[in-house]
């Protein structure tokens, strides 16, 4: 049961913590007339990441801020490795090999954080596993579930939430089927990042200037093996469960629909110029759906309601924060990104959007397509159901194009360029995150670690507050929606895991140390 | 046929990253499903009651499993400690709430600790404190063991370290402890608290490169062949097993991968292992003797 506050009139909704989502959150939703009509999102772990940095050898940058995260390490690994080869000077000398390699550890990482994502954490709110208590089949990992529910020890699957489980009993035997099935292959993926990461979590293949492990035929083959049946259970399995899904929720085509406004980085690069085109493009999609390219100068940082100084407000390149722990008003640790002066949904819809509206010739054909089959139409997309289906659209082409790339690569071609660390450099990385978009700044004074930056994708997503009062993409994706129980908020949980939130990711500290900032490079 | 006997856990993170309970949805034998669904070893089954990451629970439903298996399985449960515990500050990290008040992390983990059968200190960060106790840190980041020293807490530890550990170190330890028993097991442990079939060897002992130490044939840049003890390889320095048992289901291991080891198992993780990429210094190679430079470049370096 959610913890209810009953008060005169309206009720509060507390979910504190928030599972099956990597990290630490709350969620605090005042229910009025069955209607939510103010949401709060915190994050509750505060580690200071950016403090630790100060002072180290550049090149730990990549390997540390890895650990920020590790469900999505590698993207972290990446935006490092990027601002590092522009403060290294060497962003335009990344070999193919190096480039090509890099995008593949970070698309195994986009596979295996989507599958993740869907099975492991959201799937439980929509799936009943006791059904397969009347399983009858042969299959023996069915059988291993349904004796599992014989014995009764039903952790971790109940407790939970009841009473909005919709779909019969042959189609949640089908579902967990996938589950289980997703469980093998999110590992497949691990392994097939390990081929050229080392291992996973935490890869040791990227690093600036390219990647660690030379390019071979037989790694490619293993990694193409791997790849092909990640493809097929991508299109066999997990399309068709969010189609499944999608056909037994299909109210949720028209709940938790958020800002509406879309912002992208742009993510794997498809030359060797660092400013050149990427598969998945970067830009801004605004609230009255227009587009536009993307800005970065635009991007600043609001403390109103963050646990840190007030003076910390300002863009990523000027920013510095204290925490204040107990500050007044303050209900999150995480700060509150803004675009313009207003906040922006990031994720695979936000760049499913940004390429849609670009007339991507391999993301709208997708799109539409699926719409169709769903039978609505792009009006559907800011919602939980649309959120679920661009992350697997975006997993579908992602291995696609990821085997293309497989025959890009020349065995005995360099993968790395040699570095020098300069005595002062600075440089932004600009890329994406599975959940969205991820940058990092460094800058570099006598050959450490002056300052280093990290704004990430939950904390534009789960943003609380800012001064102008203009709550987060999440809290705003809560408001206005109507909960049938508040005992069992099915509503709140399905709209917060739609954005498939990363909280260790989001919470940081920048440091006041250092001078003022310089103009910080794209790449 | 007999009762199965359940094993409850419950998995707390803390400054963690939730990368050492990805890296156990990466088991392999047993898988993750069979792991949380099956026996792990005849007429035993670990019951998975907390752990945030998968369980289907919400909000204070979380709680209150965590409060009753603190009752009902008093002395009976593992407690897996996830991340490092920041003593700084009680809204460092927090952990649902009680009467309206969150909870802080320190207070809960020493809770669950006093009730517990034994903790198991998972991860670089439970065991020894990690990046988060890392220098520069303002939380006071610190170890589960040295929390449950302060607040004289006695109970087994058993430290699992790596960032992030090797899925077989974590469910090896759990079948190792439902086969023979914590009695067994935790008088076996090294000085670190940690299971030394485990972490026994060192690194440098059976690395592949090691011919190339030998030697003298050096790697200067990445991706070339050759030790790599001059790109900061901290091998020599490192102990656990991952030049034999490798990674993602034997898939390869850092050296292999053309990187340094950067000793991510070790209570020096990072500190007094970085800078990562650079050489640590010869009296630190110990018995480990570093040949003259074979090479003009090596004698240039």
């Amino acid at each position: 049961m959610a913890r209810t506050k009953s008060k005169t009139g309206p009720t509060t909704i507390t979910i504190d913590p928030v599972t099956r989502i990597e990290g630490h959150m709350k969620v605090e939703a005042v229910v009025d007339g069955g209607e939510v009509k103010e949401a709060r999102c915190s994050g509750t772990l505060f580690r200071g990441f950016e403090n630790i940095l100060v002072g180290r050898h550049p090149l730990d940058a990549v390997r540390l801020t890895q650990r920020v995260c590790g469900v999505c390490p590698t993207s972290h690994g990446t935006a490092s490795a990027l601002c590092l080869d522009a403060a290294l000077g060497v962003a335009d000398q990344v070999p193919d090999n190096g480039r090509i390699v890099r995008n593949l550890l970070l698309g195994c990482n986009f596979l295996q954080s989507h599958i993740l994502h869907f099975f492991a954490l959201a799937a439980l709110d929509y799936v009943d596993v006791t059904a397969v208590a009347d399983y009858d089949g042969p299959e023996s990992e069915l059988k291993a579930v349904r004796s599992f529910l014989g014995r009764g020890a039903l952790a971790p699957f109940v407790p939970r939430y009841e009473g909005d489980y919709r779909a019969d009993t042959q189609t949640n035997i089908g579902l967990v089927r996938a589950y289980l099935k997703a469980l093998h292959i999110r590992r497949t993926c691990h392994e097939m990042l390990c081929i050229f990461g080392g291992k996973m979590p935490h890869n040791i293949g990227i690093v600036p200037g390219g990647v660690t492990g030379d390019v071979t035929p037989d790694k490619v083959a293993t990694f193409m093996g791997k790849l092909a049946e990640i493809q097929d259970f991508v299109n066999d399995v997990y399309l068709p469960t969010i189609m499944t899904v999608a056909g037994a929720y299909a109210d949720y085509f028209g709940i938790g629909a958020g800002c509406r406004r879309f912002l992208a980085y742009g993510v794997f690069p498809l030359s060797a110029k660092a400013d050149g085109a990427r598969l998945l493009p970067s830009g801004l999609i605004d609230a009255d759906g227009s587009p536009a390219a993307l800005d970065r100068d635009r991007i600043a940082e609001d403390v109103t309601h963050s646990r840190y100084a007030a003076e910390c407000a300002a863009a990523p390149a000027q920013g510095k924060t204290v925490p204040e722990p107990h500050k007044d008003g303050a209900y999150s640790w995480l700060k509150a990104p803004r675009y313009d002066g207003a906040p922006a949904e990031v994720g695979p819809l936000a760049r499913g959007m940004v390429a849609y509206a670009a007339g991507d010739e391999v993301f709208k054909p997708e799109i539409d397509a699926a719409l169709q089959a769903a039978g609505a139409g792009p009006e559907v997309l800011p919602s939980v159901l649309g959120r679920h289906l661009a992350r697997a659209l975006e997993t579908r082409i992602v291995a696609r194009v990821m085997m293309d790339w497989l025959g890009e690569l020349v065995p005995g071609d360099p993968v790395a360029a040699p570095l020098t660390i300069p005595d002062e450099g600075e440089g932004a990385g600009l890329t994406a995150a599975p959940r969205g978009a991820l940058g990092h700044w460094i800058q570099i004074r006598n050959k450490v670690i002056d300052r280093y930056q990290l704004v990430v994708p939950t904390t534009w997503n789960g943003s609380p507050r800012d001064a102008d009062g203009t709550p987060g993409p999440i809290e705003q994706a809560l408001e206005g929606t109507r909960i049938k129980d508040p005992d069992n908020p099915f509503e709140i949980v399905r709209i917060v895991r739609s954005f498939d939130p990363c909280l260790a990711c989001s919470v940081h500290v920048m440091t006041a140390r250092g001078t003022p900032r310089g103009v910080y490079r794209i790449v | 046929m007999p009762q199965t006997v359940e094993i409850p856990v419950v998995w707390l993170q803390g400054a963690a990253c939730s990368g050492c309970a990805v890296s156990v949805l990466n088991a392999f034998s047993p898988t993750a499903g069979p792991l949380l669904l099956k026996e792990l070893t005849p007429g035993k089954h670990v019951s998975v009651r907390v752990l945030a990451t998968i369980m289907a629970g919400q909000g204070e439903q979380v709680i209150e499993v965590l409060k009753d298996t603190a009752i009902r399985d008093k002395g009976g449960y593992l407690f897996v400690m996830e991340g490092s515990i920041q003593l700084g500050d009680p809204m460092f990290a927090t952990f649902g709430e009680e009467g309206g008040r969150e909870i802080p992390i320190y207070d809960m983990a020493a809770d669950l600790a006093t009730d517990a059968a034994a903790v198991i200190g998972l991860g670089t960060c439970a065991s020894f404190g990690g990046i988060p106790a890392g220098e520069g840190n303002l939380t006071g980041a610190t170890s589960i063991g040295a929390l449950l020293a302060e607040r004289g807490i006695d109970v087994p530890v058993i430290n699992v370290p790596g960032c992030p550990p090797h899925p077989d170190w974590f469910v090896g330890t759990l079948v190792a402890v439902s086969l023979y028993g914590l009695e067994a097991i935790v008088p076996t442990l090294d000085e670190l608290s940690r299971p030394a079939m485990f972490f026994g060897k060192c690194v440098h002992e059976t690395c592949p490169r090691r011919a190339d130490f030998d030697a003298g044939r050096f790697a200067r840049n990445f991706g070339e062949p050759g030790c790599m003890y001059h790109l900061g390889c901290k091998g020599p320095v490192t102990y656990a097993d991952c030049p034999t048992r490798m990674w993602n289901t034997g898939t390869n291991w850092c050296v292999g991968a053309g990187s340094p080891c950067h000793g991510c198992v070790e209570p020096d993780f990072p500190d007094r292992l970085s800078p990562l990429y650079e050489k640590i210094d010869e009296q630190r190679l110990g018995r480990f003797r570093l040949l003259e430079p074979q090479t003009q470049a090596d004698a240039d370096a």
